[in-house]
């Protein structure tokens, strides 16, 4: 398949390009080329049309393209003026169709090969429709007005290519009527021209103008009211639900642990991290269990956990653990509030299960009581960690769950 | 000799509950419903603390600290109390100038205790806040390094056990200090709240239109 080769070319890559698919050196083409254009810009127009008819390859990894700045524009004068250059010494050389042909065909060339490369370079991806509060939250506000900084630079660049491609391209048919000589007459209509485009921008700017205002405000609408909807969907879903289910229940526990339930789904809702149980984390596991041992005593569970992990196997094990440590103090804590705290920073996760309960002397439990040993310590030691219960008649009950992770 | 108090929220009926709550064990020096009658209730009956909303119609609890701060008058001693545990709201009061953050989940007694303990000029965190102070100062410090941008191996022990659910008393007898010990370092855990230049923190301040 024949395709421009970028990463050994010169300009284009089309000598190199047409060198890679018949299997030629790269040097021969080239030398090709440069002979065509001796004989009266011939093989100018040829690289040209190649430039602008073969379709690039893929450029390859690892290698810096020049695109834009003043680097680009110092190679394109460059460029330019060799061309020039060589022009000028063929027109000496008498190698020449004519001022009136070449010049505008140079000028054409140029112009259309910038309006054109601009038209059929791969569109911008449109933005995702994301509400601005979510993308900074998500990448933080500095990583989106970067974003939207390197957007707009980008498509600072293409109009200004387009627009530089569009002089040189009027250039030329001006060059060109000047040479004909047929400037003269062309001036009185390109003059009634003038006029009529102006009168019409003059009528019709301030409405271009509110349209795309309005436009844009549709859009913002749009978006404001996808959003909306959104809202309303979650919170049909969830909150009224629950409200609903509590106009119906009479029995007080019932109300409070619905309330608590949709408590802790809204706040996970709000803070933009998954439900509970949901997103395979450490803090969202540790947050569902909370939830079920607290709907199934009916004593709150409150968690705060500091950093967060995937789970795997051996966290399981952990949240599992925990999970037990908690319905223990449900149980035993006499109706006190139980606090769980998770730490997973570096290579280690911590848990502590506490209740303000009655405690025990964790000497006198006899062995056969096997509850706490086997779900929690026995558990724990399976999968490479350990677990410690602290607790004295009247100062409560805390479990310690350790795990040291790679 | 006890503190009176001033309570503001946005909701009438929370703060009839807490009134009802606290009425028996402190003096309520009033109430308020929105940042501009907290500024007046303020300037009118000069309570020793306030219990500060996080979250209001017309600015929430920094917009108070920041126009009392603008009152002749002293200052009083802010307690923010709140159902939001999003970070960024509490580390915003709390660098505006509160000092200690209590869930609105805490029961009567604590409240009063809290009060107390913020009036007599000590901080005062509630597990989550210990949470997110821990987490705020988990990664590195920025450089260069400051004081203020880092915990010590003490105040991270103190907060592990806030955060734990032990009370002061309980600390300080499990790392074998006393108790004052443990609100000099829950203060000195405060200070650094409110002066770090932490990314963590300001970023949070930001996210609330806080400008630090």
């Amino acid at each position: 398949m024949l395709r421009r080769d970028r990463d050994q070319g010169w300009l284009g890559g089309v000598a190199a390009g047409i060198a890679r698919r018949f299997g030629v050196d790269v040097s021969l083409v080239r030398l090709a080329f440069v002979v065509a254009a001796a004989a009266g810009g011939v093989g100018v127009a040829a690289y040209a049309l190649g430039w602008l008819l073969i379709p690039a390859g893929d450029s390859g990894p690892g290698r810096v393209r020049i695109r834009t700045g003043r680097a680009a524009v110092e190679v394109a004068l460059g460029t330019g003026l060799l061309l020039v250059a060589v022009l000028l010494t063929f027109r000496e050389l008498g190698l020449w169709l004519s001022d009136a042909a070449v010049w505008p065909l140079v000028l054409v060339a140029a112009g259309g090969a910038l309006i054109w490369r601009q038209s059929t370079e791969e569109p911008a991806a449109p933005p995702t429709l994301r509400p601005p509060d979510r993308v900074a939250r998500e990448e933080g506000p500095a990583t989106a007005t970067a974003i939207s900084r390197e957007e707009g630079r980008r498509a600072a660049a293409a109009i200004s290519r387009t627009g530089v491609g569009i002089a040189l391209v009027v250039a030329a048919g001006l060059v060109f009527l000047q040479a004909t000589g047929a400037l003269g007459a062309a001036r009185d209509v390109l003059l009634g021209i003038v006029a009529v485009v102006v009168v019409l921008g003059v009528i019709f700017a301030p409405w271009v103008v509110r349209l795309v205002r309005s436009l844009t405000q549709e859009r913002a609408e749009r978006i404001r009211s996808q959003e909306r909807a959104e809202v309303a969907a979650h919170l049909h879903d969830s909150v009224l639900q629950t409200l609903a289910m509590v106009q119906r229940s009479d029995d007080p526990t019932e109300v409070a642990a619905l309330a608590r339930r949709q408590e802790r789904e809204l706040r996970a809702w709000l803070a933009g991290r998954p439900a509970p149980g949901q997103g395979g984390r450490l803090a969202s596991a540790l947050e569902a269990a909370a939830a079920e041992v607290e709907e199934q005593h009916g004593v709150p569970v409150e968690v705060v956990a500091v950093g967060d992990r995937d789970l795997d196997q051996a966290h399981e094990a952990v949240v599992a653990a925990a999970r037990e440590a908690m319905t223990n103090a449900a149980k035993f804590g006499a109706g006190s509030p139980v606090d769980v705290y998770a730490e997973s920073n570096g290579g280690r996760t911590q848990v502590f299960v506490r209740d303000r309960g009655p405690g025990f002397d964790t000497a006198a439990v006899p062995p056969d009581r096997r509850g706490v040993s086997e779900s929690i310590v026995g558990r724990m030691e399976r999968h490479g960690g350990r677990a410690r219960v602290t607790s004295a008649p009247g100062s409560g009950t805390e479990v310690e769950l350790v795990l040291d992770h790679s | 000799m006890t503190p009176t108090v001033l309570i503001v929220d946005d909701h009438q009926l929370f703060r009839a509950g807490v009134r009802a709550e606290l009425e028996p064990l402190l003096e309520i020096a009033g109430e308020a419903g929105s940042v501009a009658e907290a500024v007046e209730a303020i300037e009118a009956h000069s309570p020793d603390v306030v219990l500060l909303d996080v979250h209001m119609p017309d600015g929430g609890g920094v917009e108070v600290i920041r126009r009392t701060a603008a009152l002749d008058a002293s200052p009083p001693c802010f307690l923010a109390l709140s159902v939001s545990d999003a970070a960024e709201d509490v580390i915003a009061v709390i660098r505006a100038g509160a000092r200690g953050y209590v869930t609105k989940n805490i029961s009567g007694e604590e409240l009063a205790d809290a009060v107390r303990r913020v009036h007599d000029g000590d901080a005062v965190f509630s597990p989550r806040l210990a949470g997110f102070v821990l987490d705020a100062f988990a990664g590195p410090a920025p450089q260069p390094e400051s004081e203020l941008d880092a915990l010590t191996t003490r105040e991270r022990e103190v907060l592990q056990h806030i955060a734990r659910g032990y009370m002061y008393k309980e600390i300080a007898l499990r790392l074998d200090i006393s108790p004052k010990t443990v609100e000099a370092h829950v203060s000195s855990v405060l200070r650094k709240l409110q002066l770090s230049s932490r990314h963590e923190l300001t970023r949070w301040a930001a996210e609330r239109g806080l400008d630090l």
